[in-house]
């Protein structure tokens, strides 16, 4: 069992209350910091953590910290991306639910750090009931005198504001985000400039992942060269995982980065197995956005190396042969999933969530949905089958912000390894649109 | 001042200029299209891509290429920048794929359309677009919204180039429509029906770059190639108003008044409505002379595309006969004069 920074206590009765959640040792990052050390010290300690952003795209977190313009006399912000949405992906929600404190107390030890007299946590609107208790522990923070004026004697001051989201998967793109929390629709913002140079109310910003402000209290706290030690190379820390689908032991697990993507499904302290004892088909391992990938190619690279739960092992190949750790959001299929309804399911998804601002991915995102419902449906042809790489093709790296690529990467990596599914549906659309019928090789399994 | 090679041109501009405008200064013919950037309209552009480019070479400095394609209209450009457009096939490609994207869900009924003649995406679909459409699906239609008296909305023209809305937002207080909704089913709207309702408003007819805002006391008059544009003014009582504008004649008759487009297509001076609706008569305006119309166009051709005599036909035409029809421009001669 490796070990667990963020969810150690998370099973404790009673450990959303600032009480008990200070028996445990809460908020002694806070004043670590605040006491001991000076922001740059604390920015440096992040640095050499190594820790990279857990929100999907795994920058540097120290890094865009650095990044982040400082001139005088301007205000700067940190907000705090929950919004959390990619399907696939639940991690943030219980650690907010379960631990508000300590992402309270990130909070204040990373605003600290950045030299942020106002932050905010947006909120994903679905999760209300993570708002109660948030801003339940906001009202404790405050009494406590971890927030407000002059916090623990320091003569630092922070306020920290909840802003609940309207249901927007794209508010999580921390520029549509930025726009929704400034009370406009929540359209991406074309960059440059970046958030660290022009971000809320167009004053230097960062925008960072739940997870990651959650990890700040334990590098600060341990030390960054002693976070690093965690991990391969430059996956430092512990990930959490949440894994969903056609395993027998679904849930969210705190991981050492490194371990591999065998044991994460088949071992019994993680997964426990493909459920109902039947096979593995394909993994998408990062959230609904990153590539899917055969059984065969999860588990081991093309160079036959074991896969790990790590950033750079799962990009091993690139876009052709990997995929990559994303959000973490892990979902196993098993072999009676049909990856052609799956995809369309994706890309229903993203057809939905698409702001509309940019042509190619508010045009094409229909355009993918509709091709696949109807190949789904079998009223395919072959040609719509190369169709449908194309427009993703035609979307991907021309839009404003990623969701273009987040709806186009499933669906020309569905197509790349799982072609001759595609193909069966409409070769076989009588067989392929028969209730729970699946392409097995083949042979049509009911 | 920064010196940048555009399609193996060089050019020197200011800092700060975006590679579009830098395209333009050089000859607005050269220059990426534009959807829904307008110059007079603070943040407008970056929504369609139609205008991306590639970046060869990011700066002096930097010499590396940009890994993606580049909204040239929000791009600033650096010092020894190369930019490619018409010379990067990529771009060629990409621009065919932004064209599709744009067509799937419009209705194609330019031979009702207000707009066609002087429409951008018609211009802009000719020029990089297919003349097939892989799209087999219903088109996006909308519900039709009444959102004022002077102006009509066709929702499923709209390209959402957000450029009325920021017309809205910049030009008059309170802008009272937006875009609802999201994805592809996202629509300029009103939200209350009938509302707009103030002296500009007529200009979003001007920015809209296709025709999906259209004017009511224009509809279905005349194709816009059957007029005559001509440059006039009067002194407007309204604040703000311009007053130079241009008239749209058949015969004796004004059939509409617009803003004057400059060579980019782009309204500099704004008119109100009293101008734009109200004035209908040659004897409220002081008349300046023909507006400039680009040869190019159906509006100075009366012709979608320019017939082509055969050259064995023109051989064996009598020497009068070819000397009057190169004098008489509706006509273009191929090979002889042109």
């Amino acid at each position: 069992m490796g070990r667990k920074l963020l969810t150690e206590h998370i099973n404790v009765e009673g450990i959303d209350t600032m009480a008990v959640y200070r028996q445990h040792g809460g908020y002694r990052s806070v004043e670590k910091a605040l006491k001991t050390m000076t922001p740059d010290e604390v920015v440096e300690e992040v640095k050499k953590s190594g820790l990279r952003g857990r929100g999907g795209a795994g920058f540097p977190t120290g890094m865009k910290w650095s990044f982040l313009a400082k001139p005088e006399g301007v205000p700067r912000y940190l907000v705090c991306n929950a919004d959390e949405s990619e399907p696939g992906t639940f991690k943030d929600r219980q650690l907010m639910s379960k631990l508000p404190h300590l992402l309270i107390e990130g909070m204040i030890t990373s605003s600290y750090a950045l030299g942020a007299n106002t932050s905010y946590i947006y909120i994903r609107g679905e999760l209300l009931y993570v708002l109660r208790i948030l801003e339940k522990a906001v009202a404790e923070a405050y009494a406590a005198g971890f927030l407000g004026k002059n916090i623990l004697g320091s003569g630092y001051d922070l306020d920290l504001h909840i802003h609940p989201g309207a249901g927007a998967y794209i508010c999580g793109e921390e520029t549509a985000l930025l726009e929704s929390l400034e009370g406009k629709r929540g359209n991406p913002r074309n960059k440059p400039p970046f958030p660290a140079v022009s971000g809320l109310y167009a004053r230097p910003t960062v925008v960072n992942n739940v997870e990651s402000i959650a990890a700040v209290p334990v590098i600060v706290n341990e030390g960054g060269e002693e976070y690093a030690k965690i991990g391969i190379g430059k996956s430092t820390g512990t990930k959490l995982i949440s894994a969903c689908g056609h395993v027998k032991n679904p849930g969210i697990y705190e991981i050492e980065m490194g371990v591999p993507v065998e044991e994460f499904i088949y071992s019994d302290e993680y997964c426990g197995g493909i459920w109902k004892g039947r096979e593995l088909k394909a993994v998408v391992a990062g959230g609904s956005s990153v590539p899917i990938l055969p059984k065969s190619l999860i588990l081991k690279t093309a160079a036959g190396e074991p896969r790990l739960m790590t950033y750079e092992s799962l990009s091993d190949g690139g876009f052709v042969t990997g995929t990559m750790l994303g959000s973490g959001g892990f979902i196993a299929m098993d072999e009676t999933t049909c990856i052609v309804k799956n995809t369309w399911n994706f890309s229903r998804f993203y057809h939905h969530e698409s702001c509309g601002q940019c042509s190619p991915c508010r045009e094409g995102t229909g355009w993918l949905e509709k091709v696949l419902h109807r190949l789904e449906h079998g009223h395919g042809q072959m040609h719509d089958i190369d169709l449908i790489v194309n427009v993703a093709k035609q979307i991907e790296g021309n839009t404003i912000c990623p969701l273009g690529e987040a709806a186009a990467w499933p669906v020309t990596a569905a197509v790349r390894h799982f072609r001759d599914e595609f193909e069966w549906h409409v070769t076989h659309p009588h067989e392929a649109t028969r209730p729970g019928a699946v392409y097995h090789g083949g042979l049509v399994l009911a | 001042m920064a010196k940048i090679t555009y399609d193996g041109i060089e050019i020197e501009v200011p800092d700060g200029t975006t590679i579009m405008n830098a395209a333009r200064q050089l000859d607005g013919k050269l220059a990426p299209p534009a959807m829904c950037y307008y110059t007079p309209l603070k943040g407008s552009g970056g929504k369609c891509r139609a205008c991306l480019v590639r970046v060869a070479a990011g700066s002096a400095k930097d010499p590396r290429p940009m890994p993606k394609l580049v909204a040239s209209c929000i791009t600033p450009v650096q010092d020894g920048m190369v930019v490619e457009n018409n010379s990067s096939p990529q771009v060629l490609e990409v621009r065919k794929g932004i064209v599709e994207m744009l067509l799937i869900n419009h209705p194609l009924d330019c031979p009702v359309c207000d707009q066609a003649g002087e429409c951008s995406l018609q211009d802009f679909a000719f020029e990089h677009g297919l003349s097939t459409t892989r799209y087999e699906e219903e088109r996006r239609t909308f519900d039709k919204v009444d959102i004022g008296p002077l102006i009509q909305l066709h929702m499923t023209r709209c390209i959402l180039c957000y450029r009325c809305v920021y017309t809205a937002d910049q030009l008059t207080d309170g802008r009272v429509h937006g875009v609802l909704g999201r994805g592809d089913a996202s629509e300029i709207g009103t939200y209350i029906e009938n509302i707009i309702d103030n002296d500009f408003s007529g200009n979003v007819i001007d920015v809209c770059p296709v025709g999906a805002l259209t004017d009511k006391t224009w509809r279905f008059k005349q194709r816009v190639w059957f007029t005559k544009p001509v440059n006039a003014h009067r002194d407007c009582e309204t604040d703000q108003c311009a007053g130079r504008v241009t008239l749209w004649y058949k015969g004796p008759e004004v059939l509409r008044v617009t803003g004057r487009k400059d060579e980019n297509g782009e309204v500099k001076e704004w008119i109100c409505n009293t101008c734009r609706f109200d004035k209908k008569e040659t004897t409220d305006w002081t008349i300046e002379g023909p507006a400039p119309v680009d040869r190019s166009s159906v509006v100075s051709a009366n012709h979608y595309e320019l017939p082509v005599l055969n050259q064995q036909v023109i051989a064996d035409m009598p020497a009068s006969t070819v000397r009057e029809l190169a004098q008489n421009p509706p006509l273009k001669l191929g090979g002889l004069n042109g």
